[in-house]
């Protein structure tokens, strides 16, 4: 049970107040991409074991869309950041290295959805 | 047996309007229009029978006596006209409660997972009550707690259960 | 002093009160305790040593502990609603009246025909069931199933529904502090001081734990430091409530009795806590552990620690002669004990050499035998000790004594109580000298902030002593003893119990590990070791050693099991809390709810709202009433409470872009006071939605959305503006329940509307698909003149507070014309008769819009709307679809719900083939036959196929395949 503190209304709310909606920073896109294309920005997510990326709504509270930095492995929250970010802020990046040395981002930051340029695989 | 642990009654007379806007841009021209100062973040703002509620960053919820929402419909249309604003009467979509008395407190901590003890004296909280949505500020010697229309019997029932007689949350 | 019973001691009892005697019933027999008193407690004081059968022996049991972590004395409280199994009699408070009754026994406690299990205990080994059980197959479901759970088990389940209330309630605080004994209630103290909110929770009904029990000046010192905590406003005290779990960012659960097993108290009988604390301090303290040598679940067998908690606590004497076996200096606190009260203490037994210090000393100077390096080699007696053998430690058994005595007072070491420091990550350190699992501090639990979110304090941060709080003096170090004596044969560890409640023994655990078991999980699951409703409190750390040493490997390198919530069972009860009843979760309800409660609607759940599903007039079925509704609707005029129907206003510049975004028709193109039907897909290109918008002004649409849709939509566009097109200037509201919306429909609907006057409803000011504004009957009031039945029809919005009165002026108005309210049963028919699809019935989250004909929904024109592009993928495009066609069935019954067409030929898993199912399926009033709808594989290709349907059993259905439109296919009636 989770509390993640919401960047538009600076309420930390319990789990119970939020609503999950997956991996924060996907890039959208629609008609005229290829079939590999579309298929990563459907289906393809990092899920990684340590620092992630997140979107959540602050569904009982003020009904905002934000995105959390947390850590899947230990919860920890790095920081939490307005939706509208395209990537991870600097203040977020460099809470993340203060607490997590060794992060790369390059294996987490927005993926270009051509798979050629997908580090995970 | 002991008493209740607080009062709960309905609010009758209640009037609501919604205003979505941009608060940076449009802000000034509300205040003016309804005689309230915008409220701080989270915060509510008191002008006689009017209560302005900050709900979101871009949006508003006035509360006022159910009279005088055609007025302040009006005032609300003529100083946003041309702006990028939606305003609404939604007067009819939630219903409120007092709940009164010293351990009224204690009453909305069964009910929602939200620290009421840290809300600002002027504050108000979105939150839940059980299984609904809920707004709460301070109100009279208690609290005032407002959810939708549609589950009003079970926000009453839940209140009502909740301020059994007996049941107060001091350690025993 | 007869009436608190025969074992009651002349003197003492710090938490008993006897000037308060209580009567009790435990099984037929009707006995006295005292206020103060455990029902654990009170039976021992009236002789009542044996309270439960082991689990899969039925063996005789006595109490072994006098706390949480009893594994034997479970009982059934209460009777009838109030009636709760496997309550543990160590921590239940005797309350007057109380009605107890013993489990897992028949005929009786003293004699259980069960116990055949014991004598044949040599044939139920670890894994006996797994073994034995496997073949033949079918004899599983019918003999060995019904067989074990017959003679497994513990208490019985209720049979009726909880007559107890339960709450819950919130905290934040900034300290909880876990355990009110001497190491909690100092660390509270010290953190109070420092400003914090501190809240202390303790599980017991007293303060202290085990400190004014074990030190002569331990009470004072606890008022001592519960004098200072009660003068601090920001320190608060629950006793009674005992911290169950602790979850991630501090989110402890923590369970108050408020009212346990007193329903006449007229209160909630506990109260969950929901805590979110700051920090987390652990002053839990430690459990102690037994000994293993043979005959170690003899009724009168302790554990040292509770011997002395029955004759100090409360004045009760476990036996009049007692043994004392240990491998530590504590258990010689419970020798002192014993004589100060007047009892005998045969012997102490010490597995050690050489014990030494000031304790041993003491008993000395008493006149106690002390036998070093000795050990018992058995136990005699049955259903409680007669006598005991003892023998060397060093060596295999040989017999060098029996000493009679009706009490053993064992100690095998103290295990500190580190679950909640477990629960959530926190790491253990093996501590050799202590032989015990210790809180590792630098690897503790973390917080939301990455920092430690739980300090363990005291015995259960492995100072067993809390020497600094309790002025305790050093002691001598204890030796590990994990089998006693210490070369002990076989046939003798086959009597030395490690998880006395599900019956494991130390040659269970050897079997396991002979067997090939090496993971401590893995071996806990064969044994079932730990698995009890005890969780294995006092048998853990002894099965471990043992596997340890069957294994040949230290302790720490076989680890430990997984410390799970909750700390000691919860009832349901109060984890539903308030959510039961009428509380159980919250019904909607419309403006005109209690009209249709009082005509005595049969509800349809539609989410949470209830809508009703039809009228039924007294004497008339459920289906003769929607027949009747919907000839009165095809005939004349109907209403239809459409109030659950999502409304949300769109509004802005840039709105009707964010429309055609967002549903796949052309909404921007939509005409001032027109209505157009859209529908809404998510990105995987699947109808998630549909429904009327309708153009309010230049920049403000109004989208209907389905009733299940109206938060889900509204939060699905709030999505998108926020998070994709967030610099586009458009704002949503979510306006449902600000409306009353009722349907008036039917040829006769525009005249009964003009009756109530107000508005020109005519087809020239109000056309189908337009909407205008107005009053009816002096209630303000939007028309929209949209259509689900095919038949003329207005749908009228008004303020939800106004919806009644416009209801009623209908009904009072149109009684001649012979207005019908009808429900949603009578509208699912009319809309099916039309070939209309529902949201819900005709698709399923797999569904396009393509495949249900909605092509002429979707604009061509669009470079771009949500769902397009997924439309666009190779299988979405495909002819091979299941696609929406009209069943009709050949021989007039009506088609199952659901059922599937089969096709030729067989699947890899050997089934028929499927190529189509029905998705909606009716007996037409209108045209008295069946109608249904389904998709079926290229279905529109395929008109006037037949298909098979076979139902339950040997039924078949036949249906063809036709057009989905089974009535008005012109659709001339929707203009009256």
């Amino acid at each position: 049970m989770l509390t993640l503190t919401c960047p538009c209304c600076g309420i930390t709310a319990d789990e119970t107040e939020l609503h999950p909606g997956g991996e924060a920073h996907l890039k959208r896109v629609g008609p005229g991409s290829s079939a590999e294309a579309f298929e990563t920005y459907l289906f393809a997510r990092s899920n990684p074991k340590g620092v992630h990326f997140e979107r959540w709504r602050h569904a009982y509270g003020c009904g905002k869309w934000f995105l959390a930095a947390r850590c899947t492995a230990t919860l920890e929250v790095f920081g939490t950041y307005l939706a509208q970010n395209a990537a991870p802020p600097p203040e977020i990046l460099a809470a993340i290295r203060a607490r997590r040395p060794d992060w790369t981002p390059t294996a987490i930051a927005p993926r270009d959805p051509e798979p050629a340029e997908r580090p995970n695989e | 047996m002991a008493e209740a642990l607080a009062r709960i009654t309905e609010i009758s007379g209640l009037g609501m309007i919604q205003i979505r806007a941009v608060l940076s841009e449009t802000g000034p021209d509300i205040a003016q229009a309804l005689g309230i100062p915008i409220p701080e973040r989270t915060g509510t703002s008191l002008a006689g029978a009017r209560r302005l509620c900050w709900m979101s960053p871009d949006e508003l919820l006035l509360v006022l006596p159910r009279d005088q929402v055609a007025p302040a419909l009006a005032a609300l249309a003529a100083s946003l006209a041309g702006r990028h604003a939606l305003v609404l009467d939604v007067s009819d979509m939630r219903v409120g409660f007092l709940v009164q008395g010293p351990s009224a407190g204690q009453v909305l901590a069964k009910l929602t997972p939200a620290n009421l003890s840290a809300m600002p004296q002027d504050g108000m909280l979105r939150s839940r009550a059980a299984q609904v949505a809920c707004a709460i500020w301070r109100q009279d010697e208690g609290f005032a707690i407002i959810g939708f229309r549609s589950v009003a019997d079970y926000l009453r029932a839940l209140l009502v259960n909740a301020a059994s007689a007996g049941t107060s949350l001091d350690p025993r | 002093m007869t009436d608190a019973g025969p074992f009651r001691l002349a003197a003492g009892g710090r938490l008993i009160d006897r000037a308060y005697p209580l009567s009790f019933r435990f099984d037929d027999r009707e006995l006295r305790g005292v206020r103060g008193d455990t029902l654990a407690s009170a039976l021992l004081a009236n002789g009542q040593l044996v309270m439960g059968r082991s689990f899969k022996y039925h063996r005789p049991r006595g109490p072994l502990a006098a706390g949480v972590e009893e594994p034997n004395a479970l009982l059934g409280l209460g009777e009838g609603a109030y009636f709760e199994p496997n309550q543990r009699a160590t921590t239940t408070r005797l309350v007057a009246g109380m009605v107890a009754t013993s489990q897992n026994c028949w005929p009786g406690l003293g004699f259980d025909l069960g116990a055949v299990n014991g004598w044949l205990s040599r044939f139920l080994p670890a894994g006996f069931y797994y073994k034995t059980f496997i073949h033949p197959r079918p004899f599983w479901k019918h003999l060995f199933e019904p067989l074990i759970r017959r003679s497994a088990g513990l208490g019985k389940a209720p049979t009726e529904g909880d007559g107890d209330r339960y709450e819950q309630a919130y905290d934040h605080v900034d300290l909880v502090v876990v355990g009110g004994g001497v190491a909690g209630l100092a660390a509270a103290l010290d953190q109070a001081r420092q400003g914090k909110s501190v809240t202390v929770l303790e599980q017991a009904p007293h303060w202290g734990g085990r400190t004014p029990t074990d030190h002569p000046d331990g009470q004072a010192r606890i008022d001592g430091l519960l004098r200072d905590l009660k003068a601090l406003p920001n320190v608060r005290l629950r006793r009674n409530c005992m911290a169950t779990g602790l979850y991630d960012h501090g989110y402890l659960i923590a369970r108050e009795g408020l009212a346990d097993h007193e329903p006449s108290a007229g209160l909630p009988r506990q109260r969950l806590w929901r805590i979110r604390a700051g920090h987390v301090v652990t002053a839990t303290g430690a459990l102690e552990r037994p000994l293993s040598f043979a005959g170690n679940d003899v009724p009168g067998v302790m554990l040292a620690s509770a011997v002395r908690d029955y004759i100090v606590d409360y004045g009760v004497a476990p036996g009049r002669r007692i043994l004392v076996v240990t491998n530590n200096d504590d258990a010689y606190r419970s020798a002192l004990a014993a004589l100060d009260a007047g009892l005998e203490v045969a012997a102490v037994v010490d597995a050690r050499m050489n014990p030494t210090g000031a304790l041993v000393e003491t008993l000395k100077r008493r006149g106690v035998r002390i036998l070093p390096a000795s050990a018992i080699a058995g136990i005699r007696g049955g259903h409680r000790i007669e006598a005991v053998k003892l023998c060397s430690y060093v060596g295999a058994g040989r017999v060098f004594e029996t000493l009679a005595v009706d009490c053993v007072a064992m100690s095998g070491g103290w295990s500190p109580v580190v679950h909640l420091w477990s629960h959530c990550g926190g790491k253990l350190n093996w501590d050799q000298q202590g032989a015990m699992f210790i809180p590792d501090p630098a690897r503790p639990p973390t917080g939301a902030d990455g920092a430690a979110m739980v300090t363990p304090v005291g015995a259960a941060a492995g100072d067993l002593l809390v020497a600094k709080a309790t002025g305790a003096a050093a002691e001598q170090a204890l030796m590990p003893v994990w089998v006693m004596p210490m070369n002990a044969s076989r046939g003798m560890k086959a009597k030395m119990w490690l998880d006395f409640q599900n019956d494991v023994k130390l040659s269970d655990v050897e079997l396991a590990a002979q067997e090939g078991y090496e993971s401590v999980e893995h071996t806990k699951r064969y044994t079932t070791l730990g698995m009890a409703t005890d969780q294995g409190k006092v048998s853990n750390i002894n099965g471990l050693a043992a596997l340890s040493a069957a294994l040949k490997q230290p302790i720490p390198q076989t680890g430990t099991t997984t410390f799970r919530p909750p700390y000691t069972p919860l009832t349901f009860g109060t984890i539903a809390a308030e959510a039961r009843g009428d509380l159980f979760q919250p019904l909607r309800k419309t403006p005109l709810h209690g009209w249709h409660e009082a005509r005595g609607a049969h509800w349809e759940p539609v989410g949470h709202w209830r809508r009703p599903y039809c009228y039924p007039q007294p004497g008339e079925s459920h289906a003769e009433a929607v027949a009747r509704e919907v000839r009165a609707v095809r005939g004349g005029v109907g209403t239809l409470d459409a109030s659950t129907l999502g409304k949300i206003i769109v509004k802005g510049p840039d709105a009707g872009r964010f429309l055609d975004m967002i549903y796949t028709g052309m909404m921007s193109t939509l005409p001032v006071g027109k209505c157009r039907y859209g529908l809404i897909c998510n990105e995987n290109g699947f109808l998630i939605d549909d429904g009327v918008a309708a153009r309010l002004a230049e920049d403000t649409w109004l989208v209907h959305t389905t009733t299940g849709g109206a938060e889900r939509i509204h939060a699905h566009l709030e999505d998108w503006l926020q998070c994709e097109w967030w610099d586009w200037q458009v704002w949503t509201a979510n306006v449902t329940e600000q409306w009353a919306q009722i349907a008036v429909v039917g040829s006769q609907a525009r005249n009964l509307l003009e009756r109530l006057g107000g508005m020109d409803l005519s087809s020239d000011a109000l056309p189908f698909m337009g909407w205008a504004e107005g009053t009816i009957a002096g209630i303000p009031a939007r028309v929209y003149r949209i259509s689900f039945s095919g038949e003329l029809s207005f749908e009228i919005a008004v303020p939800a507070g106004r919806g009644l009165e416009l209801w009623e002026r209908l009904h009072e108005a149109g009684a001649d014309l012979g207005v019908t309210a009808y429900g949603t049963e009578a509208m699912h028919v009319m809309r099916a008769e039309k070939g209309f699809i529902m949201i819900g019935d005709e698709t399923d989250g797999t569904v396009i819009p393509q495949d249900l004909g909605l092509g002429w929904a979707i604009s061509r024109k669009k470079p771009d709307y949500i769902g397009k592009r997924a439309q666009d993928r190779s299988f979405m495009a495909a002819p091979e679809r299941w696609q929406l066609v009209g069943l009709e069935s050949t021989d007039g019954r009506v088609l199952p719900d659901g059922a599937y067409a089969v096709a030729p030929g067989v699947n890899g898993n050997g089934q028929r083939n499927m190529q189509g199912r029905v998705t909606s399926t009716y007996l037409s009033p209108t045209l008295d036959r069946p109608i249904a709808m389904g998709l079926v594989l290229r279905g529109p290709e395929r008109m006037g196929e037949i298909l098979e349907f076979p139902g339950d059993g040997a039924v078949s259905y036949r249906a063809r395949i036709v057009d989905p439109v089974f009535y008005d296919k012109e659709g001339v009636r929707t203009h009256g």
